[in-house]
């Protein structure tokens, strides 16, 4: 039953993946019209445009394009970089390492402060204190991240000095001083993301603490700290789980402003970059491994929500 | 109606998110007859001087007073983020309606279309698509738009589907109803509401979007006045020249979070 | 168990609950709403006490504040509350719990939603020994299963690995009632256990319970709107409108001799047993139930009641005792000795009816063809690899101006043969629907106007029924464009078609929202005759709605039928109401047809066993001779049906091993009355004569 699920689960993975690959296929050849015009510019001589499509292949029927593209893509070779003329799998290679420890650092900061924060104001539902972790959470949802930064710059970095205001640690630095440098980066994700999984977290809360199960519990005599933890988190928080899932694939390829920002060479600043040098091989390697990291991670919270709801096995994904 | 404006004026958070917004709206459309000096006009002999009487937010690099660039600094934004939600919301709109009803195939396609642009950050999606046509105001409306579609219309779609099942769309049926008339008479404004909630949110979305956009230049461009284009050229500056940034940083915060306070105030108010 | 709380004085220590001039309020936006004033009753130990009333009347209310579990928003704002001689809103938080856990249980609705769904059975049944007797592991496991034996369930241990999602309704409910009685109980609370459960079913929990409570000597708190299910189960009862006790009384007293207008005109409201629309109309309770709160310093029924005096509208009637009774009734009322002479809403005149005789009395020509037959008309649903079969190979014919029912449990197919019909969906090849002998297009969308036209549906909701963002005028309209009338003739025929429902004009205006269950019921009736049909299928019309106003709507059903000659295929499991309404019946069993044949027939039998069991089990079946035929587990699954006769599963009259090899054939007893069975008619009459279990099955 659950390898079935699995299985089913990993195959809808996968056909996403496919759909997803050729959308970043026409988005990086097709959008563009002649390619070798949109890199060398308005200005280049016809003949140069030319020689650069085919010694980029760019001028093959797309259909064969994307076929050689996707069959290397494969095999790890991920093509060449246009304006670095080298492959772009080891400058990809780099940055996903760069970004994760960055999404990491994130997300143990932003994941149970969330859940505290959302159960908090469900038990005390209607309140201020229920109010305000609301309406504080969905503010700080929609301030930019840029608009954030420079602020939390401008209080830590510049006027107490507490922590530095790039992410570029110097060469030979310990985990603990990379970890050091990392703190102000990792903040902006937090305050987006924390209104965020605090509102799942709260609906869900509400949501079992009005069910009649937990009616149940407690009319059964069980202490008010068994049910809360037995009965209603447990049914609870499965909704948050699917809600990460998503989380960690923004934060590992979507913080674009915030590694620009703070000088940090993560998968984000690659695609920044790729994209204002209309560098295409490398923006398409670089939005497909964002696409495949979100693919996995929502596959294992699927996985795991299964695991820990007997419902969900029973129905079809 | 009336009924509807006395409940918004008693909820707060839909009060405070007006006035915010009116004002901004205010600055975009008369900014230019309020500013005390010219925006644009460069003095090079009073350049990244600090807050002062004559120059209420300082100046930037070319001398230009950085208050009459905050006051004008909405127009764009709000013309380019209205823009695309509505482009979004119509479009989504139609789109999850048609899906919703019609099922099948043509849902199975899109829907796994939409899922897949959904494992990319929207500002991946955007960056792409913009990198490739280029950008401009028109091309920033049209991406934002289009990105925004599927998500609109996957809340419009699963909405139509709960709606489809009642019964009084078999009734419809029975009555020998097309589908045009079955989506758009019967359906659409039972799943209208929730289009406008999501469109609300939208809108601060889009804010968000244009400004983030414009800061790593891929938005608005230059020589427009806006916050996020003054943040990017001043920000290298941010350790010694802080009033170069914050005020800008502080109107872009201050109508996004007025728009999301609207948003939550109507939600509640539609709700009721 | 608590020391310092001792019984205070007025309480006998015997009650198991005592409630002394409740009053409960809930708070709506800045105004308080009374639903609950000044009630007061007692359960006696071992007694079982009914309260029963319509929706809204606050029933539920006082369940939840016999276990101080109201609403958030709501509170005891008078009087007092003794559980097993203790005042309940005195007890501090601690002691409630303990109360909770050893003294009192509550058993809700509906019992999926009891259940926590992400904890297996076996965990949530040692919980409760967890808490009472301090028990864990092994012997809280052991227990756990005793438990789960004595509510007959049959492998304990299996289901006590088993999530509550892999139950069945019957068997979750079993579960839960498990669970309330795990600490022995002094207090059992029931709001409404059986509702929501198929017939067969709830006679089945509704045994057990009784048998429970012989054993146990639990007092009980039995809440139901089912004057049926509250007669049968309970010692007393007490009649609750708009948060008033009316009356109250020995059940048996009381349902025989009513002595609140309310609880007679409730009781005459119901379709009783036996009873046909041959012998006239039902009785209505004119206008509605009043707003909780609404009402002060005068009697809460007094807008409704025909016997209401000037005195009725000034003064609150005292819960008068009645004398000349063994236990202690009581009735709000001044004039308690002139309610059983309430007058008749029947008595008062009739809508003039085009032809009467033609309708009521001749049985419509079985000669002429049939309005609509259907052949073998089949429905598989498919997923994957899994097939359903919802409505398999059934034959039958509609004939003009008759009344079908259709009965049968929950998943028999019912909603889906009337789907086919309608063409909502369509049937699988080989299957044919024929109107008035011309053949029929399995699609709505691919018959004609004037097909369409003649065939319209009420359905069970009329809440998801009607467009909510359309007026009624709309609503109306957009069917009255099947006739096709000139612009001018259509207002006209609007009106004439809601004065035909009884709706006046100003509902026009209104959204369903702003109507009530039975106003919107009259507009979705109105909606189905906007287009003059022949046939129109109603789908458990009234099972959403109140006894009196289901009444009203079953009236109206009956006169609209006598002034257009319109077949009716009437869905129900209601059989009171089956039997009241139509001419002939059909039973459905997984999708099959087991029995088809006029009303009169199929009740007095020889009966196919299913159609027995349902009769039996029906609560309103007392008068019923010999004993009551129970079935066996569970309808078997559609996914998966038995081989030979899909019924030999439950059957209580089983021959043989004929049963699980061949499917029985179609046996014609008499003049239409036909059913599918292996047992010959002369054995079943003979059988049935009796009513003993076939003790052959083994």
């Amino acid at each position: 039953m659950i390898l079935k699920f699995l299985m089913r689960r990993a195959l809808l993975s996968l056909i996403t993946l496919a759909i997803l690959s050729i959308l970043v296929f026409l988005g990086g050849q097709l959008l563009p019209g002649d390619v070798g015009r949109a890199v060398l510019g308005p200005l280049a001589d016809a003949r140069s445009v030319a020689t650069f499509n085919h010694q980029m292949g760019v001028d093959r029927p797309l259909p064969v394009q994307y076929w050689d593209w996707i069959a290397h893509f494969l095999s790890g070779d991920m093509g060449r970089s246009f304006s670095f003329r080298a492959p772009v799998a080891p400058f990809v290679a780099d940055a996903l390492r760069h970004s994760l420890k960055l999404a990491a650092l994130a997300f143990v900061l932003v994941v149970p402060l969330g859940i505290a924060g959302g159960v908090w104001a469900a038990l005390r539902a209607g309140s201020w204190i229920d109010r305000s972790i609301v309406l504080l959470g969905q503010s700080l949802g929609i301030v930019p991240e840029f608009i954030s930064s420079i602020v939390l710059i401008l209080i830590f970095g510049v006027w107490l000095r507490w922590l530095p205001m790039s992410a570029d640690w110097p060469e030979a630095a310990g985990p603990l001083t990379q970890m050091r440098y990392l703190i102000l980066p990792s903040l902006p994700p937090v305050l987006i993301f924390f209104g965020y999984i605090a509102r799942v977290a709260r609906v869900g809360t509400l949501e079992a603490l009005n069910a009649d199960y937990t009616r149940t519990a407690i009319l059964k005599g069980l202490p008010w700290p068994t049910v809360l933890r037995r009965h209603v988190l447990r049914n609870a928080l499965l909704p948050t789980i699917t809600v990460t899932a998503s989380l960690v694939g923004y934060l590992a390829g979507g913080l674009v402003v915030v590694e620009t920002l703070f000088h940090y060479r993560g998968i984000g600043a690659l695609i920044y970059s790729a994209a204002k040098a209309k560098d295409f091989p490398m923006l398409e390697a670089g939005v497909l491994t964002v696409g495949a990291i979100y693919a996995l991670a929502s596959l294992l919270a699927d996985l795991l929500s299964s695991l820990l709801n007997p419902r969900i096995r029973a129905a079809r994904p | 109606m009336l009924q509807a404006v006395r409940t918004g004026l008693r909820s707060p958070t839909l009060l405070i998110g007006s006035v915010i917004l009116l004002f901004w709206i205010a600055c975009a459309l008369f900014g230019s007859r309020m500013t005390p000096l010219d925006p644009y006009a460069d003095d090079l002999l009073a350049t990244l001087t600090p807050p002062s009487p004559s120059h209420w937010f300082g100046t930037d690099q070319l001398g230009r007073d950085i208050f009459s660039r905050v006051i004008i600094g909405a127009r764009d934004i709000l013309i380019v983020a209205p823009l695309a939600t509505v482009l979004g919301s119509v479009m989504g709109t139609a789109l999850g309606l048609v899906i919703g009803y019609a099922r099948g195939v043509l849902d199975d396609i899109v829907s796994r279309v939409i899922e897949a642009l959904q494992a990319l950050p929207l500002v991946i999606v955007a960056l792409m698509a913009l990198a490739a046509v280029g950008t401009s105001n028109a091309t920033v409306v049209l991406v934002i738009g289009f990105v925004f579609t599927p998500l609109i219309a996957r809340t419009v779609r699963s909405a139509t589907l709960n709606e489809a099942e009642l019964d009084y769309v078999a009734a419809a049926r029975l009555r020998g109803d097309g589908a045009l008339a079955i989506m758009f008479i019967e359906i659409l404004p039972n799943v209208l509401p929730v289009a406008l909630v999501e469109t609300t949110v939208r809108l601060g979305y889009a804010i968000f979007f244009v400004a983030s956009l414009s800061f790593i230049g891929f938005g608005i461009q230059p020589p427009s006045a806006d916050w996020g284009i003054a943040i990017a050229e001043n920000y290298s500056l941010i350790g010694s020249y802080w009033w170069t940034v914050l005020f800008d940083a502080a109107a872009t915060a201050s109508l996004i979070i007025g728009v999301n306070l609207l948003a939550d105030g109507l939600q509640s108010v539609l709700e009721r | 168990m608590t020391p310092g709380i001792t019984p205070p004085l007025g309480a006998a220590p015997a009650d198991a609950l005592c409630i002394e001039h409740l009053d409960v309020a809930y708070r709506v936006g800045a105004s308080e709403r009374r639903v609950i004033s000044d009630l007061s009753f007692a359960i006696r130990t071992g007694e079982t006490y009914g309260l029963v009333g319509e929706s809204g009347c606050g029933k539920s209310t006082v369940a939840l504040a016999a276990i101080r579990y109201l609403a958030r928003n709501g509170r005891v704002s008078g009087g007092r509350i003794l559980v097993d001689g203790r005042d309940l809103m005195r007890l501090k938080a601690a002691e409630l719990r303990v109360l909770r856990a050893q003294t009192v249980s509550m058993v809700y609705q509906d019992p999926a939603r009891a259940l926590n769904p992400s904890i297996r059975i076996g965990r949530q049944m040692a919980e409760v020994f967890e808490v009472t007797e301090g028990l864990r592991g092994k012997p809280a496991q052991e227990r756990s299963a005793d438990m789960l034996a004595r509510v007959q369930i049959a492998t304990p241990q299996r289901v006590m690995g088993q999530y509550p999602h892999e139950l069945s309704g019957g068997m979750q409910q079993r579960v839960v009632i498990a669970m309330a009685l795990a600490s022995n109980p002094a207090l059992l609370i029931l709001d409404e256990p059986t509702t929501g459960l198929d017939a067969t079913v709830e006679a089945e929990v509704l045994d057990l319970i009784a048998r429970l409570r012989d054993e146990i000597k639990t007092s009980i708190l039995f809440i139901s709107h089912s004057l049926a299910v509250i007669g049968r189960m309970c010692d007393r009862v007490g009649v609750l409108y708009a948060g008033e006790l009316v009356e109250e009384g020995a059940s048996a007293e009381l349902f025989g001799d009513p002595r609140h207008p309310y609880t007679v005109a409730l009781l005459r409201c119901m379709p009783s047993f036996g009873r046909s629309k041959r012998h006239g109309r039902l009785e209505t309770i004119p206008g509605f139930l009043p707003a909780p709160g609404s009402i002060s310093g005068r009697c809460v029924f007094v807008d409704r009641c025909a016997n209401a005096t000037e005195r009725c509208r000034n003064e609150v009637p005292p819960a008068l005792a009645l004398p000349g009774s063994a236990l202690a009734r009581l009735s709000r009322c001044f004039y308690p000795e002139r309610a059983p002479h309430l007058p008749r809403s029947a008595e008062m005149p009739v809508p003039a009816r085009r032809s009467e005789t033609a309708a009521l009395e001749a049985t419509p020509d079985a000669v002429a063809t049939p309005l609509l037959q259907t052949r073998h008309l089949s429905k598989t649903y498919r997923s994957g690899s899994r097939a359903l079969q919802a409505v398999h190979d059934v034959t039958l014919e509609l004939r003009a101006g008759e009344t079908l029912g259709l009965v049968g449990e929950s998943g028999c197919g019912k909603s889906s043969l009337a789907k086919l019909l309608l063409g909502l969906a369509r049937p699988d090849a080989g299957s044919q629907l024929e109107l008035t002998g011309q053949p029929l297009a399995a699609l709505a969308s691919d018959r004609t106007q004037a097909q369409r036209k003649a065939m319209q549906i009420v359905f069970q909701n009329p809440g998801l029924a009607l467009n909510r963002s359309h007026t009624v005028r709309r609503l109306i309209q957009r069917s009255l464009r099947l006739l096709g009338l000139p612009r001018q003739r259509r207002e006209a025929r609007l009106r004439e078609l809601t004065a035909s429902v009884r709706l006046t004009a100003r509902h026009l205006s209104d959204k369903p929202r702003q109507l009530s269950g039975g106003l919107q019921q009259r507009v979705s009736i109105a909606r189905a005759f906007a287009g003059e049909p022949a046939i129109v299928v109603c789908d458990e019309p009234t099972s959403a709605l109140d006894v009196s106003v289901q009444s009203a709507i079953l009236n109206l059903l009956v006169d609209l039928q006598a002034e257009q000659q319109v077949s009716y295929l009437f869905i129900s499991h209601d059989l009171n109401v089956v039997h009241y309404l139509c001419d002939r019946i059909a039973v459905l069993y997984l999708g099959r047809l087991v029995e088809i044949g006029p009303t009169a027939a199929v009740f007095a039998g020889p009966q196919h066993p299913y159609t027995e069991a349902l009769l039996s089990a029906n609560p309103a079946a007392q008068g019923v001779p010999g004993e009551r035929v129970r079935l066996r587990g569970e309808i078997a699954s559609a996914l998966n049906l038995p081989p030979g006769c899909v019924f030999q599963t439950r059957c209580p009259r089983k021959i043989g091993r004929i049963c699980e090899q061949r499917e029985p054939p179609l046996l014609e007893l008499e003049d239409g009355h036909v059913m599918r069975c292996h047992i010959p008619p002369a054995e079943l009459a003979r059988l049935q004569q009796g009513r003993e279990p076939n003790r052959l099955s083994p």
